[in-house]
């Protein structure tokens, strides 16, 4: 899978499970302000992101992610670890 | 001093139809709502037989934070109960202000649960569930979602009480008011329509099995019914204080005068004459009517032979003399269990509004104590100005409701 096709999987997720305004969705924007994220939507992030990309996310991964790109690159390297293992 | 309660908004989702209006078209006309699902048999069910209901499309209404907690049946209540609220002239804006409650009737999340727990053993890591899990697989996944979407600050909980629950709602919502607790309660009953839900009540050989003729399979009092139908949906009623009705200058439908209950004190799935005996005469002494006040009795005949047998008997033993119009809509819309009660309490509303009672459809040839009631085997056009409708559920647990028309 290639960086853009996570990336264009990822933005398809936000919009339509997650109901993000599309033009909202931009790689320097804060990604936690701009979904609205409560406690119970990190929940349903982690259970969207393990149907899709195959891995699980630990709660403590989201502390060093700040933006989308931030969120891109950290499902990146995830799938390409998979990939590698 | 004691208030009176009255019914000012009506909602419903069922297999008749997903509003007021084709619902009561569907009565007149004696429409069957059964139909088949052939998965239950590659499940192992005796019978696919079922009411057939529509999946509300909630998305575009409710947000996603919303519809991710709400079950099978609190989508159904959802909508039922949207279709009461804006019918009793309750907007968003003056329920906020206001004290409304809410009590409903659910005995079940089965699907929710089974599926929550089918996805623990296959992942081994319950942080896959996902957040809405736990909203939908609780009984209260009813009251619970809906007084979160709704903004109700009033009293709150769920009714379980088997195949009596909806009944029990309205029973309990018609005693917060008249005693003065409460001012406003959003009543009903819902019932999830799925395969999880009905594996043990099939396995109990209960429902019928004349797959080949689904729309004539529930023959409530007939001789030749052989078991219920399971169906489903949701019902919701609006009750309130005669004067917040006035008040509020909300339509006033008609006025709950009666509720009386009992519980059997014998088997756990047998009908029993005198538990239901009591509880129509409980109903109607706490209505302060007599037998010859009741226009038209709603059953709550479900298609059984024994359960169809002992409440003819005790309709008979109460009413036997006056001989009131009796049917059972559940020969249309099978048994929708947790929502029969309040279902059951709209449709006989439906009727009054339109001065009709609605047919017990597949009535052909009566049994002996069925023979001594004065069934409707067709619509019959008639002014009702008082109804009685039954529940009896599991357990033994029996509910009669008296609602009469405000004049």
């Amino acid at each position: 899978m290639t960086q853009a096709e996570i990336i264009e999987r990822i933005n398809g997720f936000l919009v339509d499970e997650f109901e993000v305004d599309a033009e909202k969705i931009n790689p320097d924007e804060n990604l936690r302000e701009t979904l609205g994220l409560d406690s119970l939507d990190y929940v349903d992030l982690v259970v969207i992101i393990e149907s899709n990309f195959g891995f699980k996310v630990v709660a403590e991964d989201f502390i060093n992610i700040h933006t989308f790109q931030n969120f891109y690159d950290y499902v990146g390297r995830k799938v390409a670890e998979k990939a590698t293992a | 001093m004691h208030n009176r309660v009255v019914i000012t908004g009506l909602g419903i989702w069922g297999c008749l139809g997903n509003n007021l209006d084709e619902v009561t078209e569907s009565l007149r006309a004696g429409k069957s709502g059964i139909g088949m699902d052939l998965e239950r048999k590659e499940w192992g069910y005796r019978s696919s037989l079922t009411g057939i209901v529509a999946k509300p499309e909630l998305k575009g209404i409710l947000d996603r934070r919303a519809r991710i907690g709400l079950s099978e049946e609190a989508e159904y209540a959802y909508m039922a109960t949207l279709e009461a609220m804006k019918n009793a002239k309750m907007d968003m804006s003056w329920v906020e202000k206001n004290e409304v409650g809410i009590l409903y009737g659910n005995d079940s999340s089965a699907k929710a649960v089974s599926e929550a727990i089918d996805t623990i053993r296959i992942k081994k890591d319950t942080t896959l569930l996902g957040s809405g899990s736990i909203f939908q697989s609780m009984n209260c996944t009813v009251t619970m979602n809906l007084s979160t979407i709704f903004k109700l600050k009033g009293i709150n909980f769920t009714i379980s009480a088997a195949c009596a629950s909806g009944s029990h709602s309205i029973g309990l919502g018609y005693l917060m008011i008249k005693w003065g607790l409460q001012k406003h309660i959003i009543c009903g009953g819902a019932q999830e329509v799925n395969p999880f839900a009905f594996g043990s009540f099939d396995g109990l050989s209960a429902f019928s099995i004349r797959e080949n003729e689904p729309t004539k399979a529930s023959r409530p009092f007939d001789k030749d019914r052989d078991g219920l139908i399971p169906s489903g949906g949701a019902a919701t009623l609006i009750l309130e204080s005669y004067e917040s009705a006035m008040e509020r200058g909300a339509p006033i439908l008609a006025e709950v005068v009666g509720y009386g209950f009992s519980s059997n004190g014998e088997h756990i799935s047998n009908s029993n004459v005198d538990g239901q005996v009591r509880s129509l005469n409980m109903a109607l002494k706490d209505a302060g009517l007599s037998a010859k006040d009741i226009d038209y009795i709603n059953a709550h005949a479900t298609s059984t032979p024994g359960g169809d047998l002992a409440e003819a008997k005790a309709i008979n033993e109460v009413f036997g003399e006056c001989k009131p119009l009796v049917s059972s809509t559940k020969s249309m819309t099978g048994h929708e269990c947790w929502m029969a009660g309040a279902s059951e309490i709209v449709y006989s509303m439906l009727m009054m509004k339109n001065n009709f009672v609605a047919p017990n459809i597949n009535f052909e040839n009566p049994d002996e104590a069925s023979a001594k009631l004065n069934i409707a085997k067709t619509t019959t056009e008639k002014n009702i100005d008082v109804f009685l409708s039954n529940s009896f559920g599991f357990g033994g647990t029996n509910s009669s409701l008296i609602i009469k028309k405000v004049k």
